[in-house]
């Protein structure tokens, strides 16, 4: 491996371990949420700090490495890839944040655990989760045979997001003393719905790499 | 219109170019890249027949140029050589003074009389952009001239017997950026007229100047496509191999 070669599996490397620290606020979140853990949520809100260093250095060193390297053919898309990737990562980072707060100010303390169950919020984790170390799976691999699998398990997550809302409307019509938390569910599911959407952009983000094709606004789950 | 076809040159026994067969259009900047040896300079000079000029070369296919086989017997070679002009790695001014070394082309074609000629030499060097540089010293020797300059200059003397072809090989490997970039820059003016192809060890240059790049390997064209595919997208493993860096 040469110089340049390695400075680029330093990027990679470095993508890599955001977005293991990524993925393990999520799994935090949903423990958190499931649990109503106050502790683990704190946790996760002080985690969130290294996520945004992350962010940055990952974008100061894709400047850097153009800068310095020149990049072309697959490794210039690997370093597009890597920083719009790391916008991603940290989107999502901020969801996991936000799930947190919801559970740190206590918004819906004293909501029905049935409801809790009927809006699917577990599962939509579940394929969430899947979705983003799938996606990791096939960068580190290099390997987009899966891709198209993994952008297709956004359409449950909307699912569950579209049945879940009109849930939630339909209680809060019923039960208009839990309003309020009525609208703080759908804001949470809301935000996992959009990291449904950051993780198929990041799957479209590493197939660009490897195949140098563009699969965005072109009706990818046809 | 350049179409070569089916193209094999030997240096003796060693075949350097293997079988090649490319089309260039006109009024456009085509870039040859790959390693020391691979060919392209040998392919280059196809062009205007300056192959001929080494001892014990044998050359085999088509090269036609707007139609007509320039390996033809009928072809007279020193009008191929005035529609198919040539720049070098070195700057090769000759001993003369700068406007002697423009109107040289058409001194030797005996193309039209003195005012015809410093008009000549006046459009050419605006058109190498060095007229502004040396206006007021076109009496004083080429020699005078910086590194850069004389590349400017061999590329006026060049155009001045209105070529429709230039030939560059590794125009700016002998000169420093700022000289580097003068020429780049005159080679994307020059593209409005004149059909250019350039072999570059830079690539980093073939991706700036030309619209379309071919890649040479072991005397076989790996891969021949528009520069900004071959840079964000190239066909063949090799090629991205050569140009992120990974080959051999």
């Amino acid at each position: 491996m040469n110089h340049k070669e390695e400075e680029l599996k330093l990027l990679k490397d470095e993508i890599i371990q955001m977005w293991k620290l990524v993925i393990s606020q999520l799994e935090k979140a949903k423990i958190a949420f499931l649990t109503n853990d106050v502790e683990l949520a704190l946790e996760i809100a002080q985690t969130e700090k290294r996520v945004n260093s992350m962010e940055l250095k990952v974008e100061r060193n894709c400047e850097n490495y153009i800068a310095l390297y020149n990049p072309v053919a697959i490794d210039l898309r690997l370093v597009l890839s890597i920083m719009k990737i790391s916008i991603s990562l940290e989107r999502i980072g901020d969801y996991a944040e936000g799930i947190a707060h919801h559970i740190i100010d206590r918004d819906c303390n004293n909501i029905d655990n049935e409801l809790i169950e009927e809006l699917e919020i577990e599962k939509m984790f579940g394929v969430l989760l899947n979705m983003i170390t799938n996606a990791l799976v096939i960068f580190d691999l290099e390997e987009t045979k899966s891709s198209r699998k993994i952008l297709k398990k956004d359409k449950e997550v909307n699912r569950i997001y579209k049945m879940a809302f009109e849930r939630l409307e339909s209680y809060v019509l019923k039960n208009p003393k839990d309003a309020l938390c009525g609208l703080k569910l759908i804001l949470l599911i809301r935000k996992l719905e959009r990291f449904g959407d950051h993780s198929g952009n990041i799957v479209e983000e590493i197939v660009f790499f490897l195949d140098a094709k563009v699969l965005k606004h072109k009706g990818k789950l046809e | 219109m350049i179409e070569a076809k089916n193209i094999d040159f030997y240096y003796g026994n060693f075949q350097a170019l293997k079988n090649i067969s490319m089309k260039i259009e006109p009024k456009t900047v085509t870039a040859f890249i790959g390693p020391s040896g691979c060919g392209k300079s040998t392919f280059l000079r196809i062009f205007n027949r300056m192959n001929d000029l080494i001892k014990d070369t044998q050359m085999e296919g088509e090269c036609l140029i707007n139609g007509q086989n320039i390996y033809d017997k009928s072809i007279n070679i020193d009008n191929l050589r005035k529609d198919v002009g040539m720049v070098f790695q070195k700057p090769n001014p000759f001993p003369k003074s700068i406007f002697e070394n423009v109107a040289y082309g058409l001194r030797v074609n005996n193309m039209g009389d003195k005012s015809f000629i410093g008009q000549r030499v006046e459009e050419s060097l605006k058109d190498a952009a060095l007229w502004d540089e040396v206006k007021d010293k076109l009496n004083k020797s080429a020699y005078e001239l910086s590194g850069g300059q004389q590349q400017r200059l061999c590329i006026a003397r060049a155009l001045a017997v209105k070529p429709s072809i230039i030939l560059m090989d590794e125009p700016a490997s002998a000169l420093d950026p700022i000289s580097t970039s003068k020429i780049e820059e005159l080679i994307h003016n020059l593209k409005n007229q004149y059909t250019i192809v350039i072999v570059t060890h830079n690539m980093q240059q073939a991706a700036r100047v030309s619209d379309n790049t071919g890649f040479f390997m072991l005397g076989e064209l790996i891969e021949y496509s528009n520069t900004k595919k071959m840079f964000l997208n190239p066909e063949k493993e090799t090629t991205q191999n050569y140009i992120t860096g990974r080959f051999g």
